[in-house]
């Protein structure tokens, strides 16, 4: 609850602030903002489930873990954002204000009880990073991507609205405790038949801000359009409350899990196909991580497709792994990238990292353990998280879809070494690469969180 | 505690030398190893074969998850510890003689290497052996990617996803072991030992520990990654992938597969037997028309294994014994051989056997060593490789006399082609690649003699080693035949 209200006072500020001279303020402010936020959602810790706005939004445990994790990654992202001072176009102001008042629309969705009230998240959210998507205004691809997301987005959303209209037809009521228990005992047949239309409709909306396949068409071009800090954006934090969301909400039809588990089982499958494949085939580091954000989205779901006991743990965990690693990438992206650039555009290919680990084996080492974390090797947090995903198939008894994602995470291990060989194993230039120190601090903290997850998983439980 | 000892000894001396610097590298990697031996050995001398696991440690480590932090040693780990700690500062010390560039990342590497061997040759808890497993792939695709050979890159990456690809369906496995056990879920590997499975999951499970092990080791059909990459290494590097890693699959056959599934061995036991004698013939038939001297070694190796996972499949006390004391020959004999033939390529800068003769007019020492490891190779009496061999060939006669004949060929064929390699390398007119090859120095020698020390060893009195392994073994035969 005090994030929603801090962030929103602060978005307002940073626009504010933006009307002053000097431009250096805006960084620290919104990183003040930011841990500021990240402190006050940890103060309603432990008093029990709270209920906001005519009890529209739920402030449990799951809410403030997922919002911790937004919250944090919003600080690195921000940290490593560098304050946009190489670039004359840039709207420092506007961006930050942009960022703040788009978590504001994430942690509806992460604590949503009532579908208006997750409706309204998903807008606020999407409709800033349309914005921030197109914010590199002198470049085609990033005009377009935002074109592209846009025009996507709305469709989704329409969906989106016409499944709510659906399950308040159904049901009578926004809440998700209604929703249940209409679940739980369908009553006539013709009012159930809405019912589920409504909810495929809204799962649909739904696993589009996830870009789960067969709604992924506009992540790659999109991904790769955006300026990579947004990019890093919308693949942790959008993803990562896509998911909160997907998790509430399936949580409370959990009366006709029959009906919806198959659904999902496909979706994962035919996501974790489409990601791992079309990852393989890039030659572009940050459109690979687009496709890659494509399949962890398909591991995620498995989590759902069980929803067993310790899949809150999993989702929870999962976003965490995923989002520290997925930042650190993008940080050693954005870094390597600027360095070199082909014709004025910064080069995000494969070959950009050739001899990494000469000319930054700090950056090398980042990278090498975000990788093998996204990779899922042991010592790392991804390993713990697909451990976790997997378990919770298996506590449901459906093997083959873990050994399906297992194979495709073979698949994974291909592409996510790619960088790995680049960087440790291939000839480059010999310029050093120059890092920030506070920069560094961010890529360096990733890791260690990375590693200290991997190596002791156990910390992060009985917390939740 | 001594166990968790042996695990952290070799990452903190790796960790030293990783921060020591280029110039003290060699030395503190060496007397990190040397270190590890000794406590290997003080370990030995306490160790009592009869009493079961001991100098145990356990750590929650998901305590809501009953998975820990455990490890132990019983008789076949304390073989095994003592082979890696043993083979460990020779590999150290038969990289001396080559100038590594970046020292400190390749020996502490190595050492990284023996931590997680040891790791996963100590593993109590299912999850802690898996994560060691994989672990120990990382050092040495590491290794053998920046120090290998012309196509190194490509190789080691096809031996990385091959393996992991592998590991991953033990990973299922042990996921669906584990919500099996009964109550409050535990991962400890004795408590797998007790499941009841159906003889239907057994058939699948058997599937997925078989696939997982026979690519690490490698067996017949799943070798394709082993020769490339022995021979793309650097010599250290396929010392460690030779001499201990491949060890890691026939240890898992024996921890993992034979006891928690008896039923899917019943049913699909003899398919596997087949494979392991099909690669032990294949694999000596490729070794008797390879020119190059490692890929030579790297198929004779693949043909020693087929053999070590044919006994381990007959199930038997003779096949495990024969098995476990195969490991720890053919590791002396392999490591001694790759030491050779990296000496006789730093000499001369070739690998081939056409570029190469005569080397035995100027060297009586390496012509003397190298006979006498390549005499244990072939299993002459009274080396180390006879008694693996008589005890292996004997259990696969046990199990069907008509496979024993056949994988018997593997004395003959053996013999053939490593005479070859001998014959084509030390005699015949010297080829004017071997002028002015020198004799071995100090510290080359300082590397062969113990090997050749523990080739007459196991060979003459190798009860000191069956000792130590017979009442664990006959412990696992109980449980697999109940």
């Amino acid at each position: 609850m005090y994030p929603i209200i801090l962030l929103s006072v602060f978005g307002v500020i940073t626009l504010f602030l933006g009307f002053s001279k000097s431009k250096n303020v805006l960084l620290p402010s919104t990183l003040l903002f930011l841990a500021l936020a990240l402190v006050s959602n940890f103060v309603e810790w432990g008093q029990g489930p709270l209920l906001y706005f005519n009890d529209m939004l739920r402030v449990d445990k799951l809410t403030l873990a997922f919002n911790g994790i937004v919250l944090l990654s919003a600080f690195m992202i921000v940290a490593i954002s560098g304050g946009f001072q190489d670039n004359a176009d840039a709207e420092p102001a506007e961006y930050y204000g942009l960022m703040l008042f788009s978590l504001v629309g994430a942690i509806m969705m992460i604590g949503f009880d009532h579908l208006i009230m997750l409706f309204i998240g998903v807008e606020i959210l999407s409709v800033a990073m349309y914005v921030l998507t197109g914010s590199n205004k002198r470049n085609l691809r990033s005009n377009e991507a935002a074109l592209k997301y846009l025009l996507m987005g709305a469709f989704a959303t329409g969906f989106m609205l016409f499944g709510i209209t659906l399950l308040y037809g159904a049901t009578g009521s926004f809440k998700l405790m209604a929703i249940q228990g209409f679940a739980s005992n369908m009553p006539i047949a013709s009012q159930s038949y809405i019912f589920y239309a409504g909810l495929l409709l809204l799962l649909i909306g739904m696993l589009f801000k996830v870009s789960a396949a067969p709604f992924h068409f506009w992540t790659p071009d999109v991904y790769e359009g955006a300026p990579t800090i947004f990019t890093t954006f919308m693949s942790t934090i959008v993803k990562t409350a896509g998911f909160a969301a997907l998790f509430r909400l399936l949580n409370h039809t959990f009366a006709i899990y029959g009906f919806w588990w198959i659904v999902i089982a496909v979706i994962a499958m035919l996501t974790m196909l489409v990601g791992n494949i079309g990852a393989t085939s890039q030659g572009s580091f940050k459109r690979m991580l687009a496709y890659s954000g494509i399949s962890h989205a398909g591991y995620l779901l498995i989590a759902l497709t069980a929803l067993t006991k310790p899949t809150q743990n999993a989702i929870i965990f999962y976003s965490l792994a995923y989002s520290l690693s997925t930042i650190a990438a993008f940080g050693v992206l954005m870094l390597v990238s600027k360095e070199k650039t082909i014709e004025g555009q910064p080069n995000e290919r494969y070959e950009a990292f050739n001899g990494l680990a000469k000319q930054n084996p700090l950056l090398a080492f980042v990278l090498a353990v975000s990788m093998l974390s996204l990779a899922g090797i042991p010592l790392t947090a991804g390993f713990w998280g697909k451990f976790f995903i997997f378990t919770s198939a298996a506590e449901r008894g459906i093997m083959w879809i873990a050994v399906f994602a297992v194979l495709m995470s073979t698949v994974g291990i291909y592409y996510y070494f790619r960088v790995i060989i680049s960087s440790y194993f291939k000839e480059g230039d010999t310029v050093k690469i120059r890092v920030a120190p506070f920069y560094q601090i961010i890529l360096v903290l990733a890791t260690f969180l990375t590693i200290l997850f991997g190596l002791a998983p156990g910390i992060f439980e009985g917390l939740i | 505690m001594l166990t968790l000892l042996l695990i952290l000894l070799p990452i903190a001396a790796g960790v030293i030398t990783l921060l020591a610097g280029e110039r003290m590298a060699k030395q503190l990697a060496l007397v990190g190893g040397l270190a590890s031996l000794g406590v290997a050995i003080f370990t030995w001398l306490q160790f009592d074969p009869a009493a079961g696991s001991q100098f145990g440690f356990k750590y929650a480590w998901l305590a809501s998850g009953g998975i820990s932090f455990a490890a132990g040693i019983d008789g076949i780990s304390m073989l095994l510890v003592l082979l890696t700690t043993f083979l460990t500062p020779l590999i150290i010390l038969s990289a001396f003689k080559n100038d590594y560039k970046n020292p400190a990342s390749f020996y502490s590497l190595i050492l990284f290497m023996e931590a997680a061997l040891i790791g996963v040759f100590t593993a109590t808890d299912a999850f802690l052996f898996y994560l060691f497993f994989e672990a120990a792939l990382i050092p040495v695709y590491f290794l053998s990617a920046i120090w290998g050979g012309e196509n190194r890159i490509k190789v080691t990456f096809k031996f990385f996803i091959y393996t992991i690809f592998g590991s991953l369906f033990m990973f299922v496995a042990l996921v669906y072991l584990y919500y099996q056990t009964p109550g409050e879920h535990s991962s400890e590997i004795a408590a797998f030992y007790q499941l009841q499975l159906s003889p239907a999951a057994q058939g699948l499970l058997f599937w997925a520990f078989f696939i997982a092990f026979a690519i690490k080791m490698p067996l017949f059909p799943f070798h394709t990654w082993q020769p490339d990459t022995y021979t793309e290494s650097p010599t250290p590097a396929t010392m460690l992938l030779s001499g201990i890693m491949l060890k890691m699959g026939v240890y898992g056959l024996i921890r993992l597969l034979l006891p928690i599934v008896p039923l899917g061995m019943e049913q699909w036991g003899f398919l596997a037997m087949i494979l392991s004698v099909i690669g032990i013939i294949y694999g000596s038939i490729i070794a008797i028309q390879q020119s190059d001297m490692k890929t030579l070694i790297a198929y004779s190796s693949f043909a020693h294994v087929g053999l070590m996972a044919a006994g381990v499949f007959s199930s038997s006390l003779n096949g495990l014994q024969g098995a476990l004391i195969q490991m720890l020959a053919h590791g002396i004999n392999v490591i001694g051989l790759f030491f050779i033939v990296d000496i006789i390529y730093s000499r001369t800068k070739t690998r081939y056997l056409d570029q190469l003769g005569g080397i035995t007019q100027s060297t009586p020492h390496l012509s003397v060593y190298f006979m006498i490891l390549l005499l244990g190779s072939v299993a002459l009496p009274l080396t180390n490789g006879f008694v693996g061999e008589f005890l292996l060939l004997s259990s696969v006669f046990a199990y069907k006399g008509w496979l024993g004949a056949v994988a018997g060929l593997t004395i003959i064929l053996g013999s053939v082609y490593m005479l070859r390699l001998f014959q084509k390398s030390m005699f015949g007119p010297k080829s004017k690649w071997v002028e002015g090859f020198q004799d071995l120095t100090a510290s080359e020698r300082a590397v062969l003699l113990p090997l050749i020390v523990m080739v007459f060893w196991i060979g003459i009195y190798p009860s000191t080693f069956l000792k130590i392994t017979e009442p664990a073994v006959n412990q696992l035969l109980q449980l697999v035949n109940n």
